[in-house]
C-alpha cells in the first residue's frame, strides 16, 4: 500500500493533480477549492484518488470530484474510466448501494398551499413511506416477480401502477439498465430483496419537501419546470440490501482470483475483473439487477408520496401537477461512448459519489430536456436543501461527463453523535425552518449539518469547473430521515 | 481487556479488535459487531447456528467469517450474543453462534451495520496477543 497521503499540486483555481509515481498507470485530478481543502482536515481520500490510478486500463486519469471524502476502495466522489479491452470492472468503485440516487418531483404547489399543512404531511409521510432499519415493504412478492423487477426496474413498477410512461421517460437509462441477468444475483441477495422493495432505508437516505429559492438560469429552469416559491419533494434511496449483497458477493468472488491476475492492488476492496472476463461480465450482468431495483425502489416511493399528498391535501393529481422532473444515479458503472482525445471511444465509467451530466443535444437525454442539457440533482445536508443542476460539454470532454453528488462528510459519524451530544437536533433544525422527522434515535446526530461539507462551497467548485452548472436553488422545508 | 474500540473514519466506522489467541480475535470482532448492532443484554442464546468459512489469507478469512455472521443478521434476521471458533487451521474456521431472532418488542437496533469491508483490514500479533483492524460499512 501507498502509505504517504500524495503530494498535490495545483493546476488552477479548480484543480490540483496528484503527480504519476510508483505503479499508477496514469496521474491523478482533484476538483476542488482551497476553501474545500482547509475543512477537509487530515483526510485520506486523496491516497484512494492515486490507488484507484493503480487499477489496470483505467484512461487519462483518476478523478475526484470536490464533495470526496474517504471511502474504502475508491475515495467517495471517485470517478474513473476503463477501456473495454483491458480494463477493469470493480465492485468497489460503485459501491454497496448499487444505483443509490436522487429523484426530483416538481409540483404545481407554491408555499402558501402547502404551509399550513406541512406538519400534517410530513407525518402522512413518515407514516406511509417505509422507512428506517430494517423496513420492510408492503409487498410479498414471489421470486419470479422479484426476477421481474431486476430486469425491468421502474418498467415494471409502471405495469404494477406505481406511475406513468412519462416517469420512465424522466429517468436516466429510463429506469431499465441493459444487460441485467437476475440468474446472476445469489439466493442471499434475492432473499434479502424480496421484502425490502418500496423502502427508503435508513443512515442518508431521505424524502424532503423542498421550495424552490433562487433561480440562477432562467432558460434552464423553464425547461425543467421550476420557478421560484414552487414546491419540490426530492427522494433519496437505493437497491436496499439487495444491493449490498451483489456488492459483497462479487467483491468476494474477485477477492479470490486477485492472486492469478497478478494486478499489484494496493487496498482489497479495489478487487476487481476485467471487463472482458466471464466473472466482469457476470457482475455488470448483477449490478444492473441492482440498478433495475433501485429504480423500482424510487418509482414506488414517489408513488405513495403523491398518493399521500393528494390524500392530505385532499387534492387531485391535476391539481397537485407532482411530475417527476429527473432521476439520477450517483453510484453505478456504465457502458457509454464518449470522447476521448477528440474520438468517440467505449468505455465503462465508475461513478462512486458521482453523477452523470450530460450535454444539451445528447441522446440519452429525453426530448423535453435535450436543448439545455441533462437535469442534475445535488442533495445536501438535511438543513440545507440541494440544488439543480445542468450537465455541460466540458463534463462530457473533461470528466467523462460526470459531476458531485452531494455535500460530503467531513466529521465521522462517530465524531457527529460526539458533536451533538446535549443538543436538541429536531430542535435545532426547526430554528432554522426545517421539519425533520427520524425513525432511528442515532440517525439526526449523525446526519448533523456540521458533519458535511458546505454544499454551497461544493457546488460552486463544479460550476466554475463548468462540470455542470447551477440552475435553482432549494430550500428544505420537511425532511424525512430513515 | 477491552475486546475492542472505534477509531475514527470519515465514511463509515473503524474497530480495532483484540484478542488473545486468534480465535478469540475473531470471536470478539463478531461480537463487536453485535455490540453496535444492538443492546446484548436483551439477546437470549436460545439458538444455534454454525460456520464453515474459508479464506485466502488471515484477513480474507476474519471478512468472509463477519460477514458470514452478519449475513445471519441482514439476511436471517438473527441478534447473536455468544460466539466460538471450534476448528482453526489456514484459511479455514468452524464455528458456533447463539442466539434468537430479532423481536421488535423486546430488542432495538442501535446502528444498523450494513457491511464489512476490506480496506485496511489487517491481523498482526502483539506482545499482549493479537490486534485486528477493520472498516465496516454502516
Amino acid at each position: 500500500m501507498s502509505e504517504k497521503v500524495p503530494a498535490l499540486t495545483k493546476i488552477d483555481e479548480y484543480r490540483w493533480l496528484i503527480p504519476r509515481s510508483g505503479k499508477m498507470n496514469v496521474p491523478g485530478v482533484i476538483y476542488t477549492s482551497r476553501l474545500l481543502m482547509e475543512s477537509q482536515g487530515a483526510d485520506e481520500s486523496a491516497k484512494q484518488v492515486a490507488n484507484v490510478a493503480h487499477l489496470p486500463g483505467i484512461v487519462k486519469y483518476s478523478l475526484a470530484m470536490p464533495d470526496i471524502h474517504w471511502g474504502y476502495g475508491f475515495p467517495i466522489g471517485g470517478v474513473a474510466a476503463f477501456d473495454m479491452n483491458t480494463g477493469v470492472i470493480s465492485p468497489g468503485g460503485v459501491g454497496y448501494d448499487i444505483n443509490c440516487g436522487c429523484r426530483l418531483i416538481r409540483t404545481a404547489m407554491r408555499l402558501q398551499d402547502i404551509q399550513p399543512r406541512l406538519r400534517e404531511l410530513a407525518t402522512a409521510l413518515f407514516q406511509n413511506i417505509p422507512s428506517g432499519v430494517g423496513s420492510k415493504g408492503p409487498l410479498k412478492l414471489s421470486l419470479k416477480e422479484e426476477k421481474k423487477v431486476l430486469a425491468q426496474g421502474s418498467r415494471w413498477a409502471v405495469a404494477q401502477g406505481y406511475g406513468t410512461a412519462e416517469d420512465l421517460e424522466a429517468t436516466e437509462d429510463r429506469g431499465m439498465m441493459a444487460g441485467a441477468d437476475p440468474e446472476k444475483v445469489s439466493d442471499r441477495a434475492l432473499e434479502r430483496g424480496r421484502e425490502q422493495l418500496g423502502t427508503l432505508g435508513s443512515g442518508n437516505h431521505f424524502l424532503e419537501i423542498e421550495m424552490v429559492q433562487e433561480i440562477f438560469d432562467r432558460q434552464a429552469a423553464a425547461a425543467f419546470g421550476l420557478s421560484e416559491g414552487q414546491i419540490t419533494l426530492l427522494i433519496h434511496s437505493g437497491s436496499r440490501g439487495l444491493g449490498y449483497q451483489i456488492c459483497d458477493d462479487y467483491l468476494a468472488a474477485m477477492v479470490k482470483h486477485m492472486g492469478q491476475m497478478e494486478i499489484p492492488l494496493p487496498d482489497r476492496q479495489l478487487s476487481c475483473a476485467y471487463l472482458d472476463s466471464g466473472r466482469g461480465k457476470d457482475y455488470l450482468s448483477a449490478m444492473a439487477c441492482a440498478a433495475n431495483y433501485a429504480w423500482a425502489n424510487r418509482q414506488m416511493l414517489m408513488h405513495w408520496s403523491r398518493e399521500t399528498f393528494e390524500k392530505t391535501l385532499q387534492a387531485s393529481p391535476r391539481d397537485l401537477g407532482m411530475q417527476l422532473l429527473y432521476d439520477v444515479s450517483h453510484n453505478i458503472a456504465k457502458i457509454e461512448t464518449l470522447p476521448l482525445e477528440g474520438k468517440p471511444v467505449r468505455l465503462c465509467v465508475h461513478r462512486k459519489g458521482a453523477t452523470r451530466a450530460f450535454p444539451p443535444g445528447h441522446e440519452a437525454l429525453p426530448q423535453q430536456y435535450r436543448a439545455v442539457g441533462q437535469p442534475v440533482l445535488i442533495p445536501g445536508d438535511m438543513g440545507t436543501g440541494s440544488y439543480v443542476m445542468v450537465g455541460t460539454q466540458r463534463a462530457y470532454e473533461e470528466t467523462f461527463g460526470s459531476t458531485c453528488h452531494g455535500a460530503g462528510r467531513v466529521l465521522s459519524r462517530t465524531q457527529a453523535v460526539k458533536a451533538s451530544r446535549g443538543r436538541g437536533i429536531a430542535r435545532e433544525m426547526a430554528d432554522r425552518g426545517v421539519l425533520v422527522m427520524a425513525g432511528g434515535k442515532g440517525t439526526l446526530r449523525e446526519e448533523i449539518p456540521e458533519a458535511y461539507k458546505n454544499l454551497d462551497q461544493v457546488v460552486d467548485v463544479v460550476h466554475g469547473a463548468s462540470l455542470s452548472r447551477k440552475v435553482a436553488k432549494l430550500k428544505a422545508l420537511a425532511c424525512i430521515k430513515g | 481487556m477491552k475486546h475492542y474500540k472505534v477509531f475514527k473514519h470519515t465514511a463509515d466506522l473503524g474497530l480495532e479488535i483484540y484478542g488473545r489467541s486468534l480465535p478469540e480475535l475473531f470471536t470478539h470482532a463478531a461480537l463487536a459487531l453485535f455490540e453496535l448492532l444492538t443492546d446484548l443484554h436483551r439477546v437470549k442464546p436460545n439458538g444455534r447456528w454454525t460456520l464453515a468459512v474459508s479464506g485466502t489469507d488471515r484477513e480474507d478469512l476474519l471478512v468472509n467469517y463477519l460477514r458470514e455472521v452478519l449475513y445471519l443478521y441482514n439476511g436471517k434476521g438473527l441478534l447473536l450474543s455468544d460466539f466460538s471458533i471450534t476448528d482453526m487451521e489456514e484459511g479455514f474456521l468452524r464455528g458456533e453462534a447463539r442466539g434468537e431472532s430479532f423481536d421488535a418488542s423486546k430488542h432495538t437496533i442501535k446502528k444498523e451495520i450494513k457491511a464489512v469491508t476490506y480496506h485496511q483490514a489487517s491481523i498482526r500479533q502483539t506482545a499482549k496477543g493479537w490486534q485486528g483492524r477493520i472498516v465496516v460499512d454502516v
